[in-house]
């Protein structure tokens, strides 16, 4: 491989990273902010994002709703979907250990998949082309006009969120329940109500990311959700979890090294690599990039 | 001292006349070959799952990659009987060997890890494990490794399945179980008792990845392949919900849940989506109603049966 199409491939790779990243960002955001309020790694976020994309394919196919439409349709219904797990799932157990509530996680987690697998059967859908496949071809770099429109659609949804975060009351609250609950509570913050605000917010934002990537590879699954779940978990860690920021970075980071992976050495080995990067994270800087240190009271 | 042996022997005894019954019945036939497949299965159902309770339960440390170190026995062990034609009790020692000492190395510096960092710590590197496996073309790749031959018969899975159980409650019984159990229950604490609880949380990982490299062994020699697909973070929830249901630290609870469950999921065969919806919403229920599993942290034992009938009067069970 000579030198400029190496040049060149390794800026096809860098496209498709950036906007393969901004669906994990997408995602990952969900995970940072839940986990930055109540402490809990939702496994169930990963099968939101899935219920999200089916969704969004059936306003599109039986709805026949246009894309915005369907879009909005499916933030709205996972968020509807989000704050109901919350509330049956997740409050009761909210003073018990840690574990139990992973495992309820995981157990909602599963419950969705398979309970999606029996309601609209395993068979993979095929995603209806919402938007033509222009392809443009930019002095060698082939980028097609699905990766734009995810690219911007992702950072227009970043932009609001991080308005809302900081320049809202809402995003006020939420930023007090994560820094200090019982604080966050005695100046009279309806803790609960944030808590499902932000899972609101956070299951929106993954089905966002379900409908674009149901366009991008037209085709949706029951378990569809698995991996890019894991792996948007995995780029809320890299760029540091409970920080909003840093889960845009670890996300569109996390989309940059798969694509180089798979196009540089084989797409095999692409699901370790966002696991190998867990774990060095997780051993050297647990974090995240962003992230500061903090010290472990007794 | 002697008591405890005594109890020992006791056990034993019953478990070769539990063995005696079940031989004679598969040899007369009496149980048909699917029952002999879930009887197996049960086995190396078990095996799994106390050898992750010794991790989950009695050390608490939260790992759910314990599929991935099954799989590297099964494999290992497979390479040893299919390329090198070595007998079989070598090769489920070397899968034990082998899976033993990549839970050595992995939990060296995953274990400083706590909580869920550490299951999905533990989630990612069983799923490295199996990639890693589909990318060897030595064993197969992704199509697995066949051709294995099927030496795990009950006789096998049985006294496998016996030497586990009383090696990990007697490991839970000594001074390095007590001191697993002091990292559950307040790691602070037991490092400040002089417990060195990094070399107890890998002494117990290790031995429980161990244990999962002969449950692979037993595997692969049963269904004639390895196959990367069989190893997947699915069959770890698996092994997770059968822990949680028995009761994280309990080993009679462990035994009653990998029997229960697998004959619920022979019952479900013909509906694989079912059987997970139902292992499911299990999970959800159990955890919102009584997170402590079936039998808590408790053991089954005959004095609970003679509490029962109103006769001990010190219930406090401890052994089976």
């Amino acid at each position: 491989m000579d030198f400029a199409s190496f040049g060149s491939q390794l800026v096809q790779q860098l496209v498709n990273g950036v906007s393969l990243g901004s669906i994990y960002a997408l995602i990952a955001l969900g995970y940072t902010m839940v986990y930055g309020i109540i402490r809990l790694i939702n496994f169930a976020h990963g099968d939101i994002y899935m219920l999200g994309a089916y969704v969004g394919f059936y306003a599109t196919t039986m709805g026949k709703l246009p894309f915005f439409p369907a879009l909005i349709i499916a933030m709205v219904v996972a968020a509807i979907v989000g704050v109901v797990i919350e509330r049956l799932a997740y409050r009761p157990l909210r003073n018990h250990p840690k574990i139990a509530v992973l495992i309820t996680a995981i157990g909602v987690s599963l419950l969705l998949e398979y309970g999606g697998m029996l309601l609209v059967s395993p068979q993979p859908r095929t995603f209806p082309p919402v938007f033509g496949n222009e392809i443009y071809n930019v002095a060698g770099i082939i980028v097609n006009f699905q990766q734009i429109v995810i690219l911007a659609i992702s950072v227009a949804l970043m932009i609001i969120l991080t308005y809302v975060v900081n320049h809202t009351k809402v995003g006020k609250a939420m930023r007090a329940v994560s820094f200090d609950t019982d604080a966050a509570k005695l100046m009279g913050i309806n803790v609960d109500r944030i808590i499902s605000f932000t899972f609101a917010i956070g299951s929106g934002l993954a089905a966002a990311a379900g409908v674009l990537v149901g366009i991008y590879y037209n085709s949706i699954d029951p378990l569809m959700g698995i991996m890019p779940g894991l792996k948007a978990f995995v780029a809320a860690v890299l760029g540091g979890i409970g920080i909003i920021p840093g889960a845009m970075l670890g996300g569109v980071l996390l989309g940059v090294v798969e694509s180089l992976v798979s196009g540089f050495i084989s797409s095999t080995f692409r699901d370790a690599a966002a696991f190998g990067i867990l774990i060095i994270i997780l051993l050297f800087k647990p974090s995240g990039l962003l992230g500061k240190n903090v010290r472990e009271k007794v | 001292m002697n008591g405890i042996l005594k109890k020992d022997l006791l056990m034993f005894g019953a478990c070769l006349v539990i063995y005696a019954v079940v031989q004679g019945l598969i040899e007369t036939d009496i149980i048909g070959p699917f029952w002999v497949l879930n009887i197996i299965l049960i086995c190396i159902n078990i095996i799994l799952v106390t050898s992750l309770n010794l991790i989950n339960g009695f050390t608490g440390q939260f790992s759910i990659g314990h599929a991935g170190f099954m799989a590297v026995g099964a494999y290992i062990a497979a390479v040893c009987t299919v390329k090198l034609q070595l007998p079989f009790i070598v090769a489920i020692l070397a899968g034990a060997a082998a899976a033993g000492t990549l839970g050595f190395l992995i939990g060296l510096p995953t274990l400083r890890l706590s909580g869920d960092y550490l299951a999905i710590a533990t989630l990612g590197l069983g799923e490295i494990i199996r990639i890693t496996i589909l990318n060897i073309p030595y064993v197969g790749g992704a199509s697995g490794l066949m051709g294995i031959p099927r030496y795990t018969s009950f006789t096998w899975a049985f006294f496998a399945t016996v030497i586990t159980v009383f090696f990990i409650k007697n490991l839970i019984n000594s001074t390095h179980g007590r001191a697993c159990i002091s990292i559950r229950e307040n790691e602070i604490a037991a490092e400040a008792m002089g417990v060195d609880t990094t070399r107890y949380k890998v002494l117990a990982f290790t031995i429980g990845a161990a244990f999962a490299g002969v449950a692979g062994a037993l595997f692969s020699h049963y269904f004639y392949i390895a196959h990367p697909a069989s190893f997947t973070f699915m069959k770890s929830f698996d092994i997770l919900t059968m822990v949680v249901l028995g009761g994280l630290g309990s080993l009679t609870g462990s035994i009653t849940a990998s029997i229960l469950l697998t004959f619920v999921s022979a019952a479900l065969a013909s509906y694989p989506e079912w059987r997970m919806v139902i292992y499911s919403l299990l999970l959800i229920i159990l955890m919102l109603y009584r997170p402590q599993g079936l039998f808590g942290n408790k053991e089954l034992s005959l004095k609970m049966f003679g509490r029962l009938k109103g006769g001990g009067k010190n219930g406090s069970a401890n052994s089976n």
